[in-house]
């Protein structure tokens, strides 16, 4: 033991030692929070960018096209002879083609998600969570494809006269496109209600479907909304399968057999094309992103809103 | 002096009767010859014990004895282990618990459990009282206020919570929750409570509060209340049952098994010689 000492320094040496070899990283852990602030701010000042140019450029648009007319008109003709900006008609078609979307992946996205959550052995959970979720990796060109060429001849049996390309079959496939989604967040909001609270419930003689909805379900309630509203804004902003599979008509209708252009749909057409820099048609570009915008800001707020008013917290 | 004398057997009478009440209490519980497996665990063995109405019967042991596991199979509560296995028979009020014809959403309205931890629902106080009167369609209003004010009573905790009726229940003490969970309980008006440690996670005050509560209670139903803590059983139960390894070593009188116990293992664990 005597001998172990003289030839080994102390810890407290050697900590010494090691000492001013870190003298560079500790250098380092002082500029850390301050590089972690700029890289932080990237996404900020990224998203201040975005909106300074939509709404520098939509103040150009609006400078031609008065901005009651734009919201509030009913024709959108830009390549006419005398063009027309009234964005209902997209605003209508990307309503439409989201409420389409949201009433086939609410319900079954709901349903995935107790069947997950309550019902379904372990084993049976382990399979069917990740090949749900291989539904979300599909591409959406896909899902366009799959649209158009699939989706709405099938739909023709049931409605003969529907257009090859029409606002239903795209709505039906967003939908598809957002189960993953809806199922898998919300199985994980119901999966963390502790299940102390579910032995409370069945140990007052309620039956499983009771427990699930009066007690899980509400419990959950913040977890589900907010996995709706990013499905919503899934929906709203889902540009692929609408530009193929709904086409460009710009009608005001809500004939649903009917092809309708969406917000995002008219981006592709109108970016896709010949639109000279400068000129209202290209400026209207903006104009409608900056609605589009608008509308998933408001989307957003309102789904923060509503999930702090129903949180029930345990 | 003759007269005195017929007073004090008359009083030494009068004792006996209130130990041994002439009504014959009735068995609401009775089980007989209950095996219970977890997979190939042998969690029970030949568990033979009768539970009688308006009594607290207390069963204590150490842990993993199967004290929690024979409690929980008394409203078949075990059976969300997916891999339970039973054998023998539980008859509650004359029939067979364990045979799956008994529609368990019956048997779990007429026996209440209060669990270790307090688990009120995410909701208001008002609400986890209507609970469970309102899933067996009881949705009058005021029947519902009714109830929560009876319930909350029952549970002595209306003066301090009838102004906050509305509140969430998670704002409430952990003593003051584990009190709710007791109302919500009485809110369905069962025969049976079911108590697994009610009192381990709370403090000295909240859990006299708890005890003093089983002592009503009891005038009105059957309480079965598992604890580890061995003062608890011996203050506030009338028979004790001591479990060890999945095996009832002795179920007696709370007195006789406190102070003479017939088995040398029940004499040891109580003294505290082991568990």
């Amino acid at each position: 033991m005597a001998t172990d000492n003289k030839n080994r320094i102390s810890v407290s040496e050697m900590i010494e030692e090691q000492k001013k070899k870190r003298k560079f990283l500790n250098q380092l852990e002082k500029l850390i929070p301050t590089l972690l602030l700029i890289i932080a701010s990237l996404s900020v000042l990224t998203t201040v960018g975005i909106v300074y140019t939509l709404l520098a450029e939509s103040v150009a648009f609006f400078r031609n096209v008065p901005i009651l007319d734009f919201f509030t008109g009913t024709i959108l003709k830009p390549l006419s002879q005398n063009p027309e900006f009234g964005v209902l008609p997209l605003l209508n078609g990307t309503i439409i083609s989201t409420v389409i979307a949201m009433l086939v992946a609410g319900p079954i996205g709901m349903m995935s998600a107790i069947y997950l959550s309550e019902y379904a052995p372990d084993h049976v959970r382990r399979v069917l969570k990740p090949l749900l979720e291989i539904l979300a990796g599909v591409p959406t060109i896909v899902y366009g494809f799959f649209a158009f060429t699939f989706v709405t001849p099938l739909l023709r049996m049931v409605f003969p006269s529907i257009e090859a390309t029409n606002i239903l079959s795209p709505g039906i496939i967003m939908g598809v496109m957002i189960i993953p989604m809806i199922a898998s967040l919300s199985e994980d909001a119901m999966s963390s209600v502790p299940n102390s609270i579910r032995e409370g419930a069945l140990a007052l003689g309620s039956t499983k479907l009771e427990t699930t909805f009066k007690v899980v379900i509400p419990a959950a309630l913040s977890g589900i909304i907010a996995s709706f509203v990013l499905g919503i804004s899934r929906a709203i902003g889902e540009t692929m399968i609408v530009a193929i599979a709904s086409g460009s008509s710009k009608n005001f209708t809500f004939d649903i057999t009917q092809s309708m252009q969406t917000m995002t749909a008219y981006i592709v057409e109108v970016a896709g094309g010949e639109a000279a820099a400068g000129t209202t048609i290209y400026y209207s570009l903006y104009a409608v992103a900056l609605t589009l915008f608008v509308f998933t800001l408001i989307m957003n707020l309102l789904a923060k809103y509503i999930s702090r008013k129903f949180r029930e917290e345990y | 002096m003759n007269t005195v004398m017929t007073k004090k057997i008359n009083l030494q009478l009068v004792r006996n009767e209130r130990r041994e009440p002439a009504v014959q209490k009735e068995i609401v519980y009775d089980t007989k010859d209950l095996n219970l497996w977890y997979g190939e665990t042998h969690a029970l063995k030949n568990i033979n014990m009768d539970i009688k109405e308006k009594e607290v019967t207390a069963i204590i042991g150490p842990s993993g004895c199967g004290k929690s596991t024979y409690l929980k199979t008394l409203n078949r509560m075990v059976e969300l282990v997916p891999i339970v296995k039973t054998s023998g028979e539980i008859t509650y009020k004359g029939r067979n618990i364990l045979d799956k014809s008994f529609r368990v959403e019956d048997l779990r309205t007429q026996v209440g459990m209060v669990f270790q931890k307090a688990n009120p629902f995410p909701k208001s106080i008002y609400e986890n009282i209507a609970y469970g009167p309102r899933i067996h369609g009881i949705n009058n209003k005021k029947i519902l206020d009714e109830i929560v004010e009876k319930s909350l009573r029952g549970a002595f905790i209306w003066d301090e919570l009838k102004d906050r009726l509305h509140d969430n229940a998670y704002g409430l003490s952990g003593g003051q929750q584990q009190r709710l969970c007791i109302a919500r309980c009485l809110a369905v008006e069962p025969n049976v409570i079911l108590m697994d440690e009610p009192t381990s996670a709370l403090d000295p005050k909240s859990t006299l509060r708890i005890e003093e509560l089983v002592q009503e209670l009891k005038k009105d139903y059957a309480i079965v209340i598992v604890t580890h803590n061995m003062q608890q059983a011996a203050r506030i139960s009338d028979k004790t049952a001591f479990f060890l390894n999945g095996e009832i070593i002795e179920y007696d009188q709370t007195d006789h098994i406190f102070n003479t116990p017939t088995d040398e293992r029940t004499g040891d664990y109580i003294s505290g010689r082991f568990g």
